[in-house]
Parts: C-alpha cells; sequence; structure tokens
C-alpha cells in the first residue's frame, strides 16, 4: 500500500504551551486514520496544521510526495486534502444544494467574469456540478432535504452535510473532526458504514472521534494523543490492550467498550 | 431567486415614468439615482457577500469622473474610450490597494480605503491645471456612441436605465454563479471555504476590484452627463452617503441598491428642503448628521438592511444571523 | 534664523502636532484594546470640547472652570454615545462597529456645525508672556502645555493601569475577556468608562491645542484620521507605540510642510497610513498587532 499522507515532528506552541509536540504518522492510501485522546490534547490542531489554517513551528506535512509547507489552506484543499469542522462551519444561509456545490467549487473553472456574464445554472460545467451534488446529497442520507437552508437541518443532518460538502470536490483525504458528536446510536451506525463503503472506493480519512465504539469499528490504525504528544500507536485491538493508553485515557473514560 | 414578471413590471414602470413625471428637476434626480445604484450595486457586493466595506467609493467614482473629463477634453480622447478607461484606472488603483490589506480584518480596509478617498479629494483640489482645482473641469462633451449623441436628459436616462439593467442581471448572474456561491461562502464561514478550495483573498480582491469599475463607471457616464466636475461630490460624505445606500436597500439583494439610492437621494432633497423651514439659517452639510444616525441605527438593528422589510423570504433569511459571520470558530480547541 | 535654529523650530513645531496625535492615539489604543472597536468619532471630541469651552469662555466663565466642565460634558457624551450606539452592536462584526463609529463621527460634526457654525473660535493661551527663545527657535508656550497634557496622560494611564484595581481590571479584560467575566468583573462597564475616558481626554486635547490652532467644528475628523494613522503605526495595541508614532507622524508633517509645500501636509499623512497599511499593517513599531487565525 502507498503513503498518502506522511506527518513528520510537527510542533506548534500556543503561548510558550506545547498544544502539538513532534507528532509523525503516516495515512496509508485508503486507510481510515484515526486520532484520539482527551479533551485538549492537540487533535483538531492537528487538523488545523494539516488543513494549512495554522502554521507548524516545526515538522513537515508531506502529501503524496510533495510538501505542503507554506502553502494556504486553498491550495492544500486543491492538493486534494478536505475538511469538517468540530463545531460546524456549514454555509448557514445557503441551501444543503448550495452547501454541497460549493464544497464542490475545485471541481469548476467558472471565474469572476464569466459569472458576470453567464444565464445561472445555464453552464455544462454547473449542470455537472449540480448534478453530482445532489448524487452525493442522496448518498449521504439527505435525500429529498436539498432545497433547505443548512441552518434548518437538525443537528444530526449538519454533520452529515459538512461530509458531503467535504467529499464534493473528490478529494483523496478527507479530516474528519468528530463526526459523530451529536448523532444517536442509529445515526452513528450508518455514519460507520458509510465511512467504511468510502474506504472500500479508495478514500483515505483521518478521524477524530470521541465515540470509541466508532472508532474501533471504523479505524484500520488508530494513534493516542495526551497533551500533544503521542502515546501510542497501533491497531484497534493493540491500542485497547496497551496499558499506557488505558492508564491516560481510557481508564478516564466510560465510553469504552 | 428573481421574479421575472416583477422585473419586467419595474422595468416598463421605468420605461414610461419620464412620460408621467414631466418634469427636469425629477428626471435629473432619477438619472443621479440611477447613477449611484450603480455604484451602490458594487458596493453591495463588497459589503453583502464579501463581508468588507470601503470608505472611498466616492475617490473611485470621482477618479472614473476625471479620468473621463481629462481623457475627453484635454486628451481628445473619443467619449467611449474615455468612459472605458474611467472603468479601468479605478479598477486598477482598488486592485493595488486591495491586494495587502484584504487579507487583514475588515478593519484595515476601511481604513485603507478611508484613508485614500480623502487622498484622493485632495488631489483633486491641489491637482492645479490637471484637475482645474477647487474650480473643477468645464467642458466636458456629451457622450457619443456611433452617432448617437446622449446630450438630452431624456436619452440619457434611458442610457443610464439600460446600464443599471445590464449591471443588475450581471450581478445577479454572479450572486448564483460558482463565484457568487463562494463569496456567500466567505460570508457564512472563512475556515469553511478556505478548506474547501476557495481563494478567498483573491475573491474578496475580485468584488473590491469589481465595485470600483462600477463606481468608476458611474463616475464617467456622470462626466459626460453634468459636462463639468469640481471635486466636492467625490468627498468623504459621499463615500458615507454610498454606505448608507448600500445598508438601506439591504446587502445582498436584487432590489436593495436601488431602494436605497433612491430613499438616501429622496432623503437628502426633503432634507434639504425641511431642515432651514425647522432651523433657520442652517448652513452646509447639516444633512449628514441625519445620514449618520440613520446609519447608526440601522447598523444597530437591521445590519441586513431595510430592504429585508420589503423582501419577507430574504428578512427571514437573515433573522437567525443579526450579526453577520462567525470566524474564529472553527480553529480554536483542539 | 539660521538652519539649525529654523530645523529646530520645524522639530518644535513637530512635537507639538505629534503631541495632539499621540493624546488622540492613545485614546484609541487603550479603548481598542478594551473594546474591540476602533472608535473613528474620537477627533469629534477634540472638536466638541474645544467648541464648548471657547463658548462657556466666551459667555465669562475663566478658563479652568470651562474645561473642566467641558472635559465633564464629554465624558458623559462619550460614556452616552457608548450605551446608546457601541454597546447594542458590541457583538456585531468588525465591519458594522467601524461603519456605526464613522456615522457617529460625522454626526457629531453636522452638530458641530448646527450648533457653533463654520466660523473658527478662540481660546486665550494658558500662560501669558511671548514666545520662548530655546536654541534659536521661538517655542510657543503652549506647546510645552501641549506636551506637558501628553506626559500627564501616559503617565495617568500608566499608573491607572498598573496601580489600581479598575486600572488591573481593564488590562485583565484586555487580556481576556471571556475570562475577565468568569471572575466577575463587566466588560460592559469597562467599555463605557473607556469612552467616557476617550471623551475627557479628546476634550482636554482639543482645549490645549485651540490657543495654538483656534477651534472648528470640522476640525476633528483629520484629527481623528491622523490619530488613527498614529495608532496604527504603533501597531493599535501598545499605549507607547501610540504616543511614539504620534510624534513621528508629527515631525513628519512639520517637516514636510515647512520643507516641502503645506498644502500637502495632510496627504502626507495619508499617504504615510497607506504606505504602512499596504506594506507593513502590523505597524512599524512594536509587536504584531493582528491575530493571524
Amino acid at each position: 500500500m502507498e503513503v498518502l499522507l506522511e506527518v513528520e515532528g510537527l510542533t506548534r506552541y500556543f503561548g510558550g504551551v506545547a498544544a502539538v509536540k513532534e507528532i509523525s504518522f503516516q495515512v496509508q492510501e485508503a486507510e481510515i486514520f484515526a486520532l484520539i485522546g482527551p479533551n485538549g490534547a492537540g487533535k483538531t490542531t492537528v487538523f488545523n496544521l494539516i488543513t494549512g489554517l495554522l502554521a507548524p513551528d516545526a515538522g513537515s506535512v508531506v502529501f503524496e510526495g510533495k510538501s505542503l509547507a507554506g502553502l494556504k489552506p486553498h491550495q492544500i484543499a486543491a492538493a486534494g486534502i478536505t475538511r469538517t469542522f468540530q463545531n460546524l462551519q456549514l454555509f448557514g444561509n445557503m441551501t444543503v444544494l448550495e452547501n454541497v456545490m460549493a464544497g464542490a467549487y475545485l471541481k469548476g473553472r467558472t471565474g469572476f467574469l464569466k459569472s458576470l456574464v453567464t444565464w445561472p445554472g445555464s453552464s455544462r460545467e454547473e449542470k455537472l456540478i449540480r448534478r453530482e451534488a445532489l448524487a452525493l446529497i442522496d448518498e449521504v442520507g439527505l435525500a429529498g432535504l436539498a432545497g433547505l437552508p443548512a441552518a434548518a437541518l437538525p443537528f444530526g443532518r449538519q454533520r452529515l452535510l459538512e461530509i458531503a460538502r467535504a467529499l464534493a470536490s473528490g478529494p483523496r483525504l478527507v479530516l474528519l473532526d468528530e463526526p459523530a458528536a451529536g448523532l444517536n446510536s442509529a445515526e452513528t451506525k450508518e455514519l460507520a458504514g458509510y465511512l467504511k463503503r468510502l474506504r472500500e472506493e479508495g478514500k483515505s480519512m483521518l478521524l477524530v472521534e470521541h465515540d470509541m465504539e466508532t472508532v474501533m469499528e471504523v479505524a484500520d490504525r488508530i494513534m493516542v494523543l495526551n497533551s500533544g504528544e503521542a502515546i501510542a500507536l497501533g491497531t484497534p485491538a493493540e491500542i485497547q490492550a496497551n496499558p499506557e493508553v488505558i492508564k491516560a485515557y481510557l481508564g478516564e473514560d466510560e465510553r469504552v467498550a | 431567486m428573481l421574479k421575472k414578471a416583477l422585473v419586467f413590471a419595474v422595468l416598463i414602470f421605468f420605461l414610461v415614468l419620464p412620460f408621467l413625471i414631466r418634469s427636469n428637476y425629477l428626471l435629473g434626480m432619477l438619472i443621479v439615482t440611477g447613477l449611484y445604484s450603480i455604484i451602490v450595486i458594487g458596493l453591495g457586493i463588497l459589503m453583502g457577500y464579501a463581508g468588507q466595506v470601503s470608505f472611498g467609493h466616492a475617490a473611485f467614482f470621482g477618479l472614473g469622473s476625471y479620468t473621463a473629463a481629462i481623457l475627453a477634453t484635454s486628451c481628445g480622447w473619443p467619449t467611449p474610450a474615455a468612459l472605458l478607461a474611467a472603468m479601468a484606472l479605478p479598477g486598477l488603483v482598488a486592485a493595488l490597494i486591495g491586494r495587502p490589506t484584504l487579507k487583514l480584518k475588515e478593519l484595515y480596509l476601511a481604513l485603507a480605503t478611508l484613508a485614500f478617498g480623502i487622498l484622493v479629494h485632495i488631489l483633486f483640489n491641489e491637482g492645479g491645471e490637471i484637475t482645474g482645482g477647487p474650480s473643477g473641469l468645464a467642458g466636458i462633451p456629451y457622450l457619443s456612441l456611433g452617432g448617437l449623441v446622449f446630450d438630452r436628459d431624456i436619452e440619457f436616462y434611458y442610457l443610464v436605465l439600460a446600464v443599471v439593467l445590464l449591471v443588475s442581471l450581471a450581478v445577479n448572474n454572479l450572486i448564483q454563479s460558482r463565484t457568487g456561491r463562494a463569496l456567500r461562502a466567505i460570508r457564512e464561514s472563512e475556515h469553511a471555504a478556505q478548506t474547501a478550495g476557495m481563494d478567498t483573498s483573491l475573491l474578496k480582491l475580485q468584488a473590491f476590484v469589481f465595485s470600483a469599475v462600477l463606481a468608476g463607471l458611474a463616475g464617467g457616464l456622470y462626466a459626460f452627463y453634468v459636462t463639468f466636475i469640481s471635486p466636492s461630490p467625490f468627498s468623504f460624505h459621499m463615500s458615507v452617503q454610498f454606505v448608507l445606500m448600500a445598508v438601506v436597500g439591504g446587502l445582498g439583494t436584487f432590489w436593495g441598491p436601488l431602494q436605497g439610492s433612491g430613499l438616501v437621494v429622496a432623503l437628502g432633497e426633503a432634507l434639504r428642503w425641511a431642515v432651514p423651514l425647522v432651523i433657520p439659517g442652517a448652513g452646509g452639510e447639516y444633512q449628514i448628521i441625519f445620514f449618520g444616525i440613520i446609519l447608526v441605527l440601522v447598523m444597530i438593528f437591521r445590519p441586513a438592511g431595510l430592504g429585508s422589510l420589503l423582501s419577507p423570504q430574504v428578512n427571514q433569511e437573515r433573522a437567525g444571523r443579526p450579526g453577520g459571520r462567525e470566524v474564529d470558530g472553527g480553529v480554536a480547541g483542539g | 534664523m539660521d538652519l539649525s535654529g529654523q530645523l529646530f523650530q520645524l522639530l518644535c513645531s513637530g512635537l507639538t502636532l505629534g503631541g495632539i496625535y499621540a493624546l488622540i492615539a492613545l485614546a484609541l489604543v487603550t479603548t481598542f484594546n478594551i473594546t474591540g472597536v476602533l472608535n473613528m468619532a474620537q477627533g469629534e471630541f477634540l472638536a466638541l470640547g474645544a467648541l464648548l469651552a471657547a463658548s462657556l469662555c466666551a459667555a465669562g466663565a475663566s478658563l479652568p472652570l470651562a474645561f473642566v466642565i467641558a472635559v465633564a460634558a464629554l465624558a458623559l457624551l462619550g460614556g452616552l454615545l457608548e450605551r446608546s450606539a457601541i454597546h447594542p452592536a458590541r457583538h456585531a462584526p468588525g465591519l458594522i462597529q467601524i461603519i456605526i463609529t464613522i456615522s457617529l463621527s460625522i454626526s457629531l460634526r453636522g452638530l458641530a456645525l448646527l450648533i457653533w457654525g463654520t466660523e473658527p473660535v478662540a481660546l486665550p493661551a494658558f500662560s501669558g508672556g511671548g514666545p520662548l527663545l530655546v536654541l534659536g527657535a521661538a517655542v510657543n508656550p503652549q506647546s510645552l502645555w501641549i506636551l506637558g497634557l501628553v506626559a500627564l496622560a501616559v503617565v495617568g494611564l500608566h499608573g491607572f493601569f498598573e496601580l489600581t484595581y479598575t486600572g488591573k481590571v481593564f488590562r485583565a479584560c484586555e487580556i481576556n475577556r471571556t475570562g475577565a467575566r468568569l471572575v466577575g468583573i463587566n466588560p460592559a462597564a469597562l467599555s463605557c468608562l473607556a469612552f467616557a475616558g476617550s471623551g475627557a481626554l479628546g476634550a482636554a486635547a482639543g482645549i490645549f491645542i485651540t490657543p495654538v490652532t483656534l477651534a472648528t467644528y470640522d476640525m476633528g475628523f483629520l484629527l481623528g484620521v491622523k490619530g488613527c494613522v498614529a495608532a496604527i503605526i504603533g501597531g493599535l495595541n501598545s499605549a507607547g507605540g501610540a504616543v511614539l508614532g504620534g510624534l513621528l507622524l508629527g515631525i513628519l508633517e512639520a517637516f514636510g510642510a515647512g520643507l516641502v509645500s503645506s498644502g500637502l501636509k495632510d496627504a502626507l499623512s495619508l499617504l504615510v497610513l497607506m504606505g504602512v497599511l499596504l506594506w507593513r499593517p502590523e505597524g512599524l513599531i512594536g509587536a504584531v498587532a493582528g491575530r493571524k487565525v
């Protein structure tokens, strides 16, 4: 299997405190790689560093053999990495369809000037993006809701919409920040199934999730972070058996299966 | 979505309006309102979609006017070429100002445009022979397009009506396009927009340059309409009035710029008539007090604009977020 | 007068001008750090304070009495404006807040125009006597009063923030607004106090310069903009930077007006602002002001 993402010695300080300290891991093609750890362990910071919203103080991120150092968030997205946000960042006043079509921004080519002279929805590109967005909306289970404003959806549906939006540009790697938070158990099961289907289709995913049941079910490998440092890396079975992990994290968490 | 029937009805109304009013004074006001609304449409894109404000649009308006006037008089350019240059120069200047400042907080573009606006106004006044100083430039020719000379108000009215219609339709195309979705997305969540692959700095810059080009277009047309220009209509107060027109009409709406320009022009005229009756001896730009107060009230109570009162759909859409966009949410924590 | 005397003369008038800019910048930076609002109406506080004091003097009040009344009135006005216009929009984006303060500025200016008209008004110099001769330059004693006020304001603000309880509360609020709220500090009251203080400081500055420049209804606008320039040069986050930025700008303007052309004096500071914003928006002095993310 080929290495898709290579994180090496990633470090970031906030006011003298290391939020992320010398973290290294690799994500393979068609792999679900999970980052777990207590709140404040640095998981979301890792996401922000990979997607370019924050700049690392040290370390490197290499994607498909190319360094992402110094790239802006939109360039990293164009390289093939998209993400969802822990506290949802939907385009709330836009419809579900518009959210997903906005997510497919990278698929289009129509620039500012051409947008001025093109009648809405009349171009082939626009029709194609609309068709694909509608298909994706069906696929994540939002069929029939395309015309609603995103903010009007129930919370669980909003999570799914964020995932659809992140998938819309056809990324090779998707960063999912607590996709199951706020979902009920049936929805969580559905989500886990969907993530596994995406993996079968060849998508790689970097997953931050507190729901251990889901993590253990879908993840191929897991890295445990504590106070910004990696304390363990292995398969779900290995992680569950790791005494240090149990001490540092799992022991405190009642949700562990 | 735009209701085509309504657009046609409004268009027909404005087509026959000159025959109903039969007043050169009102016709002149309509022309000026139309020119302002061209500027306000652009400003609405900048404020309503890219989430930025400019306090220097009167300067772009003025740059357009002076460019057209100087090229058409001293340089002897044909008027259509001068009009194109009147659009190009403000666009170029906006690109230079906007590129570094748009990457920063809203504050910086506001300050840069404010400083730029005052600076340009000083230059108009101190420009010696080139700008004619405080007394301005006279003898600007009428616009002539392929043998058709726009030397009467009624002709110019229909020209402005056509331009406003074209610009409105173009902007309506824009906001429903890929680019428009991106601009709206930036307003909703800049981080999510970036991580979806949108070059938010570039998009904001494009919106800013576009708004400056429209202001330049209005300025060029203004020069060919009045055939005499001086620095006074391009002052900082005019920039504030443009912002007022944009927010009063409602940001991010199709009709907002037209309503806003009309309301503010009408209010200005009404105040010009009414204030001396109430406060004898009041002179100068006292209207600006009222404009300022109205702007504060609109900003506090209806930042989405008064236009949203008139179109309930948009009103409902905005109701959940009176404060506008959230910026920082996604990055904290970890 | 020889060249060095002439240069020293320019330096003195530059420091006087700069002192005024520094005072405005000081008020702007303090308010900005506490409330996150850049108060574009700060210059109008100077104009209103000066005009009010001049009217009081003309009505027979002594200068100190007029000073005290005008400063108190502007403190009240600052607080009132904060309650009525800034506080209701405290959660609004910066875009809306800056539109509000600019609107306040033009409204106040219009109000001044209605009340006082366009004629300049004067105040007597604080101390009598002719100009002092220093190193071959004639120094207006009023300049010393202005610089004295700058020094007093710097020392006073420093003492207030470092030594008094309320001052420490202010600083806590600057550092972490949410945290301050958690320990029972009310940021809303501080915001109101900051605007009242800005009003008072603005009125004082306006009264101090009026013997030199006269007061007009529209004096505040460019002063406010130049105060902004000074604050931005200073990085918008430090009092020291603001004072230094103000003095630098004043000296630059004085030399520019004296050696190049006085008509372009105002254009010069605007060019400086544009230059700083385009080239080093984080300010020339001090640490980076804009948080990156």
